[in-house]
Parts: C-alpha cells; sequence; structure tokens
C-alpha cells in the first residue's frame, strides 16, 4: 500500500485512567507524521460501562483539533453508525473519516486476583507469590484457617469480583479434603468475574494433584478452570514457574478482552492490509510496547531497559544480554493514580519526603495522595504538588525496577527450592541479568514522564529512580505513543518505523556516572568533553554534584573521561574511557552522587542539597528552589 | 456552546433508583414481582454451609493417625451435640488409668475423620443468610433462586469514599453550616441508630463516640488519612472497601482532609432530616466502578418509576462543578467558559481550562481534569 492511499490513519490507547488518541498523515515530501493528539477519560466504568465511548469522545476532541489545525470545518473522522451511535468512519472519503484505525487497551486498571491456599502462612503464601510475581493485585487471600467463618469467606469472594482465582493448597499426594472443601466455597460463591457476566472466571487449580478430579467435579461446569502443576508439590519445594505463565496467558486471552464495548471496538479497528479492508486486532498496551522495545534493541544492537508508568499500574520492559533475553514485569499495584496510594504504603512516607526539596506537612501529603486515588484523573496545577507527585514517581518507578530486577533473572522458570527453614522468607534466587553498567539505553514513557511539563524532570525522575551507571542514553516517548506505534507496526510498518523516528522518541541526552563511593571532598570523575561547537568543558567534579551540560540534539560531544580514585564508568575501576557522548535536548549529565551506593542526606543538609542538584538540573523554576 | 465530558457524582432530590438484592449462593426468593418492601424486610434468604472446625484427634490421644479409628466413639455423618464425646483412648494399661478423652466443642455435625493425618472436621449446623431489602422500594424483578431488583424514588447522594456496607436510619443533622467539623461532643445518645449528618470533617474520637453509642451512619464533607489507619489498623493501597466491620458505615461526600460539604449536599440532607435513609460505604474506584450512596426513599407511584438514560456527565456554560484539586480544592462553582486552546498553568503543564465563577464570588481558571460536575 502506497502513502498516498493511506493517508490518515487514528490510533488509540485505551489505558486504565484515559483514552490516547493520535492522527497521523502522510504528507508531502515529509513522509508519516504524527500531527494531532487528543485524549479523554477512558469509559470502562459505570454508568457508561462502554470503552467505545470514550474513543469517540478523544476522537471528538482530535476532529476539533485537526479542524483548527487546518481551518477546514469539513474535516470529519466520526459518523453514525448503523445503531446510530457515532462512531469511527473507515474508508475515507476526501475530509471525511480516516484510512485506517489501530487501537491498544489496558483498560481495566490491571490485574486483580484472589488466590486461595489451605494454610494462610504455607499453600496461601505460595498462591500470593506466584500471583504478585505475575504482577497481580492480590485483593485477598483466603485460606482454610484464615480466622473468618466460611460464610463470610463465600461473601467476601463473591463481593471482590477478581478476574481470576489462583487456587492452591496440599501437597502432591496429601490429604485433598481441605482444598476441594475450599473448591466448594468457591463454588458455593459462583463468583462473577470483574469485566462483564457473559464469560466464565478463570480458576487456576495449582494444589495437590490427586485431588484435581475432585476440584473438576466441584467447579469444572460453574467457571473456566484450568490445571496446572501444584505451587508447592512438597513442603520444601516451590513451583511457582508454570501458575504465574497460567496467569499471563489468561489476563491476555479472557481478562483483556472483557472490559465493557470491548467487542464494538474490535469491530472498529480495520484498515487496508493488501488492499483488502481487515480487522486489526487489539493489542494489549504492553505487548505493544515490547514489540517497540525489542526492535529497537535488534536493530540497534544495543541493551535497553524500558519503564510505562501508569495510572494502575508500571511496566519495566528489558531487553539485556548478547541473546537479547527479553524480560517483563508488571506491577499491578505501583501508578499514579489508582494505586498512588499503594506506592505510599510500599515505598513508606520517608521515602518520597526524602525527595521533596521543601518542609511539607505530612498529614497534607497523604490526604492529597489519598484524594489523587479517589479522583484519579486530576492533574497537578500548582508546582508544589508537581514536585510531589513526581517525587511519588520515582519512589513508583524505584519500586517497580527492583520487582523487575527480581524477576529477570538468568535461570527463568527453574524450580526454585526452599527448604523448611527458610519457607517463609520472601528472598528470590538467581542472579538478575539486569546489569545497569552495560545499559546503553533507559526509555521512559507514561504520563508523568511523558507529559512533564520540562523534559529535565524527566531526566531526574529517570536517574534518580533507575541510578544508570556508566554511561547510558536517556529517551523518552514524546507523547506516549509507542502503544500506538506498536499496533500499527502490524498493518503499515514504514508509517510505525517513520513516526517512531521523527515523532516517537525524544533522545534527551546521555547520563555518565561513576560507581562506587569515595571522600566528598574527592574528585569523582575528571572530565573533558568537546562539544559539537567546538566549546570545552573541563572540570575535575568532586563526589556528590551534578553537571548538565547543554548538547544539541542529534550532535556528538567527544569526552575523556577519568574516573576518580576505585570509581569505575563502565571500563573497570580507574579506567579512563575516551568516547562520544549523544547529544539530546536536555544535554549530558554528568552525575557524580554515588552508585552503589547511592544515598540521600538524612540530616538537615538533605533540602539545601535537593535544591542545588534540582537547580543544576533546571528542573524547577528558580523560586521554588531559593 | 462549547461542552466536554467530565466526570461527576449525582446529588439529586428525585432520582428513580434501582438496585440488584443478590444472595452469595442460590437459595429462596421471599418476594415477588410488584411487592412493595421496607428496607429492614427480608427478601431473599439461604443456607451456608456450617462453619467447619478440624480437631486433630491423633495429637490429642497422644496416639498415630492411623490408629484414631481405634479410639473412636462417632462416626463421620453423625450429630453431635457440645461436650459429646469423640473419641477416648483406653488409659495407661488399658485400665482407664490418665485416660485421654476428646470432647466436640460444638453443636453439628462429624463432617469426616482421616485417617492420613488423624483429623475430624466438625461442621457447625446450617448458617442462615438473609438478604434485606436495603431501600424501601417495589420489587421489579425476581431473579429465580438469586435475588431481586428493587426500584424507588429517591433522593439521592453519591459520596467519594466510604467504609463498611449497609445500614438504615433516621437522618439527624447535627451541626448547622457545611463548614462545621463534626465532633465528638455533637454526639450523644439521641444519635443512637440515626444516620449523622456532619459539616467540613469527622474527627477519629466522633467516629469512635458514634460507635459507642450505636450510631448507624456518618455523613461527612472530609476525614482524615490517618483517622481511617487509625480505626482500620491498616492502610488504605488500593480503594476497595465497604467490607470493613467498624460498627458504623461512613460516607464521605468531597475527599480526604477538611473540606466543607458541597452547599448542595448539605441542603439537601438538611431538607430531608428525621426522614428514613439507606446508606453504604462501599467503594471502588477502578473498573466497575463502585461509590458510596446516601438514598432517601420519596413516595412515589408506579408510574413514575422511568429510570432516565445513563448518560456522561456534560461540562458546558452553567454547569455547576466541584474542583477537585489544589488550589480551591472543595469548593463549588459554575461554568462560565470554556475556551478550547491550552493554557499553562503554574506547574507549567500545558492543559485545556474551564473558566468558573467560584460560589465565593472569585472568577478563576480551572483544569478542566481538575472538575467534578455536580449532577442533578
Amino acid at each position: 500500500m502506497s502513502g498516498e492511499q493511506l493517508k490518515r490513519i487514528i490510533a488509540t490507547d485505551c489505558g486504565s485512567t484515559t483514552t490516547k488518541a493520535i492522527l497521523i498523515e502522510y504528507i508531502e515530501g515529509e513522509g508519516y507524521r504524527q500531527t494531532i493528539r487528543g485524549e479523554a477519560p477512558t469509559t470502562v466504568e459505570a454508568p457508561l460501562n462502554d470503552v467505545t465511548r470514550g474513543v469517540v469522545n478523544a476522537v471528538q476532541e482530535l476532529q476539533e483539533l485537526a479542524r483548527l489545525k487546518y481551518k477546514n470545518e469539513n474535516i470529519t473522522f466520526l459518523h453514525d453508525g448503523p445503531s446510530g451511535e457515532k462512531e469511527i468512519k473507515i474508508p475515507r472519503d476526501g475530509d471525511n473519516g480516516v484510512d485506517a484505525y489501530v487501537s491498544t487497551s489496558s483498560a481495566g486498571g490491571g490485574l486483580q486476583m484472589m488466590v486461595t491456599g489451605v494454610v494462610a502462612n504455607m499453600t496461601g503464601e505460595s498462591a500470593e507469590r506466584a500471583a504478585l510475581g505475575a504482577g497481580a493485585i492480590v485483593m485477598d487471600v483466603v485460606a482454610s484457617n484464615d480466622k473468618r467463618m466460611n460464610h463470610e469467606k463465600i461473601e467476601r469472594i463473591r463481593e471482590l469480583r477478581p478476574d481470576m482465582i489462583l487456587m492452591a493448597g496440599g501437597v502432591d499426594g496429601g490429604t485433598i479434603k481441605h482444598v476441594v472443601e475450599m473448591a466448594e466455597l468457591v463454588s458455593a460463591a459462583d463468583p462473577r468475574p470483574r469485566l462483564g457476566a457473559a464469560y466464565k472466571l478463570p480458576i487456576i487449580f495449582a494444589g495437590n494433584q490427586s485431588a484435581t478430579d475432585a476440584i473438576k467435579d466441584t467447579l469444572a461446569d460453574k467457571v473456566e478452570l484450568i490445571v496446572t502443576e501444584n505451587i508447592r508439590p512438597t513442603l520444601e519445594n516451590e513451583n511457582l514457574g508454570p501458575a504465574r505463565d497460567k496467569i499471563h496467558d489468561l489476563f491476555m486471552e479472557h481478562v483483556m478482552q472483557q472490559a465493557p464495548g470491548y467487542h464494538k471496538l474490535m469491530e472498529w479497528t480495520r484498515g487496508p492490509i493488501d488492499g483488502k479492508m481487515t480487522n486489526i486486532p487489539i493489542m494489549p498496551t504492553p505487548a505493544a510496547v515490547g514489540n517497540i522495545m525489542k526492535t529497537i534493541a535488534q536493530e540497534e544492537h544495543i541493551e535497553v531497559l524500558g519503564v510505562d508508568i501508569g495510572g494502575a499500574t508500571t511496566d519495566v520492559f528489558s531487553v539485556f544480554t548478547d541473546e537479547y533475553i527479553f524480560n517483563r514485569t508488571v506491577s499491578a499495584n505501583l501508578g499514579m493514580s489508582y494505586s498512588i496510594s499503594n506506592v505510599l504504603a510500599s515505598a513508606t512516607l520517608p521515602n518520597i519526603i526524602r525527595w521533596v526539596p521543601f518542609e511539607i506537612n505530612e498529614s497534607d501529603l497523604r490526604n492529597m495522595i489519598k484524594n489523587k486515588m479517589i479522583r484519579p484523573t486530576t492533574i497537578p496545577a500548582l508546582l508544589e504538588e508537581l514536585i510531589l507527585e513526581q517525587a511519588i514517581a520515582k519512589e513508583a518507578l524505584r519500586l517497580a525496577f527492583i520487582q523487575h530486577k527480581e524477576f529477570a533473572v538468568s535461570l527463568k522458570g527453574m524450580q526454585q527450592t526452599r527448604d523448611i527453614s527458610q519457607a517463609f522468607e520472601q528472598s528470590t534466587s538467581g542472579a538478575t541479568i539486569v546489569n545497569m553498567m552495560t545499559l546503553d539505553l533507559l526509555v521512559g514513557s507514561g504520563g508523568v514522564l511523558s507529559h512533564a511539563p520540562r523534559r529535565n524532570q524527566t531526566v531526574m525522575m529517570l536517574i534518580d529512580a533507575f541510578l544508570p551507571e556508566g554511561i547510558t542514553r536517556l529517551a523518552v516517548d514524546s507523547i506516549f505513543m509507542m502503544p500506538h506505534l506498536g499496533v500499527l507496526a502490524e498493518i503499515n510498518p514504514t508509517a510505525a518505523t517513520e513516526v517512531f523516528n521523527k515523532d516517537c522518541m525524544i533522545m534527551l541526552g546521555t547520563c555518565v556516572a561513576p560507581v562506587g563511593k569515595i571522600k566528598p571532598t574527592s574528585t569523582a570523575l575528571s572530565a573533558e568533553i568537546t562539544l559539537p561547537d567546538g566549546t570545552v568543558f573541563k572540570e575535575d567534579i568532586p563526589f556528590g554534584e551534578v553537571r548538565l551540560i547543554p548538547c544539541e540534539l542529534g550532535k556528538k560531544a567527544k569526552a575523556k573521561l577519568v574516573p576518580g580514585k576505585g570509581l569505575d564508568i563502565g571500563a573497570g575501576k580507574n579506567e579512563t574511557r575516551e568516547v562520544e557522548l549523544d547529544g539530546g535536548i536536555v544535554g549530558i549529565v554528568l552525575d557524580t552522587r554515588g552508585r552503589n551506593p547511592f544515598v540521600l542526606p538524612s540530616d538537615n543538609s538533605r533540602i539545601p542539597m535537593l535544591k542545588k542538584w534540582m537547580k543544576e538540573f533546571k528542573v524547577y523554576p528558580e523560586h521554588i528552589l531559593n | 456552546m462549547a461542552q466536554a465530558y467530565s466526570p461527576g457524582l449525582s446529588v439529586t432530590d428525585n432520582i428513580v433508583l434501582a438496585k440488584q438484592r443478590i444472595l452469595p449462593l442460590k437459595g429462596n426468593v421471599l418476594v415477588k414481582k410488584g411487592d412493595k418492601v421496607k428496607a429492614e424486610d427480608l427478601v431473599a434468604e439461604t443456607f451456608l454451609p456450617g462453619n467447619v472446625l478440624p480437631i486433630n484427634l491423633a495429637n490429642k490421644l497422644g496416639v498415630t493417625a492411623n490408629l484414631v479409628i481405634e479410639y473412636l466413639k462417632v462416626q463421620p455423618g453423625q450429630i453431635i451435640k457440645k461436650g459429646d464425646v469423640l473419641a477416648e483412648n483406653k488409659g495407661l494399661f488399658g485400665l482407664g488409668l490418665f485416660k485421654s478423652r476428646v470432647v466436640s466443642p460444638i453443636d453439628g455435625e462429624v463432617e469426616s475423620i482421616s485417617q492420613h493425618t488423624g483429623q475430624a472436621l466438625l461442621r457447625e449446623p446450617r448458617i442462615p443468610v438473609q438478604i434485606k431489602a436495603f431501600i424501601d422500594g417495589i420489587v421489579v424483578d425476581v431473579i429465580p433462586e438469586e435475588g431481586v431488583v428493587i426500584e424507588n424514588k429517591s433522593a439521592y447522594i453519591q459520596g467519594i469514599f466510604g467504609i463498611s456496607g449497609e445500614v438504615t436510619g433516621e437522618l439527624k443533622m447535627l451541626v448547622k453550616d457545611p463548614n462545621e467539623v463534626l465532633t465528638e461532643s455533637l454526639i450523644d445518645s439521641s444519635c443512637k441508630d440515626k444516620c449523622i449528618v456532619g459539616g467540613s470533617m469527622v474527627t477519629l474520637k466522633a467516629i469512635q463516640k458514634a460507635i459507642e453509642v450505636g450510631v448507624k451512619g456518618i455523613i461527612c464533607g472530609g476525614i482524615d488519612d490517618q483517622d481511617i489507619k487509625a480505626l482500620l489498623g491498616y492502610d488504605i493501597g488500593v480503594a476497595i472497601t465497604g467490607h470493613e466491620h467498624l460498627g458504623v458505615s461512613i460516607l464521605i461526600t468531597e475527599g480526604f482532609g477538611k473540606i466543607k460539604m458541597a452547599n448542595k449536599t448539605f441542603d439537601l440532607l438538611k431538607r430531608f432530616e428525621g426522614k428514613k435513609t439507606s446508606m453504604h460505604g462501599k467503594t471502588q474506584i477502578r473498573a466497575g466502578v463502585i461509590r458510596p450512596e446516601v438514598i432517601i426513599p420519596l413516595e412515589f407511584d408506579d408510574a413514575d418509576l422511568v429510570a432516565s438514560e445513563s448518560h456522561m456527565p456534560m461540562l458546558e456554560e452553567g454547569t455547576i462543578i466541584r474542583v477537585i484539586r489544589q488550589p480551591n480544592f472543595g469548593v463549588i462553582g459554575k461554568v462560565t467558559g470554556l475556551p478550547e486552546e491550552l493554557h499553562t498553568v503554574e506547574s507549567e503543564t500545558r492543559v485545556r481550562i474551564l473558566e468558573a465563577e467560584l460560589e465565593n464570588g472569585k472568577k478563576t481558571t480551572i483544569p478542566r481534569a481538575n472538575v467534578e460536575v455536580i449532577e442533578t
């Protein structure tokens, strides 16, 4: 298909909070460009319960903005469908309609699960670990020996409306009664899935394999029962891999498809493939982002770490090692709106406050966070609130990254052995393959990173949360377009690639960070950087400092970098590196605040220190940092 | 005229409301279509299997599991009374010295006795579960063996957040002004079984006093996050509430912190003081959103029960809004303009805004994302 024929494309991403629409147009002499974006609240919730209403609202905004941009009142993207409701007009007829419409979706607010076990702190805990590892929010752990009455358990199961249930219980060959009894409670509750009653609730049974037949007898007629290996085959062994895999499969196959209105949306997404109008499957948002990440790594032969922080969840993607091993984790309880209160609970208040360069009343901050949780679509209008949200974002990113490192281990899916004395420990075995020193590119996306009023804020959040080591390029998805392009690539890779390079990925710059700790007064990095315009930056930078050196986007600077005694910038301790550093719209950051460890002062010097760094980063207007 | 969609909460003196009342498992529906019911009437009931109590007989008798069978005095399926002997051994040298005896701690039935673990499972008698109508109204639909749909005409307030489940009580205003804080000194024994209304905030001590005197529900503008933590003993991470057993249900109309209750909400509650009120604190902020509700049934004819179609609240000139983020958090205003172009706000964020006149007369601009339509 030639560019002329596919002239206007709409792509949407239906997130848990916002539905984001972009218009991609073929422009003579420029090729494919992303020209306009619009957004509207996602409408999977009551009273509308129809994801397409949010899509129509977002496209309506695109239409209004397109009319303004082109001063052409005749442009329309919507028309009345057969049912009388508005829908996207395909194919295009002059200014009316578009040539193709594609969409991704993560609507529904992440994966919500309930788990059951026989003994709460044995199989119940194993089931919880499996669900958490698969990225779920565990709404409740129901166990035979928890202190609730059975009828209370039944009521709770029915009330919760999870996306799926993971049932564990019993060691293989052991007693089947308790686990079957739990199945009877679940059966009695006849739980309905959260998103729509039109399908059976998926239940994964990963308990005593001898109980399988009895479990099938009890549940198979009522629910979508999937049996997998026991997560606790013996008391000393925990085998979480098979259950986690099943959770991931079911999330994609069942849950995502149940967002209200999804069936309509699936009919809308279509475009010409090989000249024939074809339906284009809706892709789960993280899968689309993952596609783009993998493509970057493979095309540029680099190691990439990407993060997408949303309202409910934070996804971390990485491609590491020479084999381009791809890993993705979903931190379903870390996000900037629905889950923001969980960030506070997980990170704790002191860890959030440590990033705030002014005194704050703790009670006000707690109430602010709770208010954001109950009104998730609000935005910070005041500068102080922006700073607080960005402090919370750093912690959400930091915690999501910790989870990712624990998940992205060298031996995936191996059976983990814990002896009985370690049965209550949460530690994960297997060394992580995430190596911040060899990492080439760190990419951020998601509202708080993509829509930060200043790109310098994005740089600061990425560096403070991920603590890149050695030399690392930083980039941001300009307006959170990676999901859209990931799915667009399915029908028109040319358009996707062109827009990706021209409009999506914005190179922010490069971070140089020596690893190790030395005395505050000592030189941590001696840098001699020749910028593209010939000016030379030369400084012996002491430990505990930040420097921001502007270096134009698309240009490179020649650098001679000498680490302080005992420090490493990627070539080994005390080894000098002579390299080219990529510029970007923010520039080159020289960060000598320390890595392994990175420590923020906890005394009175904290606020002045933060202000000094923030001034150097140029993240906020000066008046708030004085 | 410019307009846009925006989230909103209902505050209205007249709405047709439908409530599904469903059993936790199949049972009997006690009413039929067309029946008029009161909130406290039972509409459906069922019996849940009784609680199961495990007793490890082998441990108690000091024998191995496979030998338990020799000492049993009861059999699976047998009805038992509290104090009945379940098993006893023969004592030292079979002479009855130092005999160990295990008795039933409950009335019920012997469910099973495992030869593998030596564990007896005793099941308590079946537990009746009854579903009340929750609102005065008329049964418009019966879902066989599951429950009913009840409709009525009500004054109706959607809260933003709440805790604990369904309660019914008479509405009682405890403050004169929507700015007033609901403190413990305002609560006395006359509040027993009432749904009490405060202004901008309810204090922890007031909630504790309310529980003490037997208040059914508290309706208020704001609450402090730390007070909820102190009440529940844990921090709320994701807003899924309603299952708590606090002893009182709480419904917050504005948000966390001290926030004046919207005049409209306050005036509506005041107008209906003394009326029977149903309320709950159930909240779920994610997909399938559930907001806490105050329902005050009105007199109605059957013909009145025509529900209006669901719609997305609309922002347009004249729309009454509540500011839901700083600055001016909690203030009510009226939309005076909806400029289309993007504006830069103090945080340097570029957003679409609206122009509004606040109830204090101040004219201001507010990001559209930071307002909520007060639906009528």
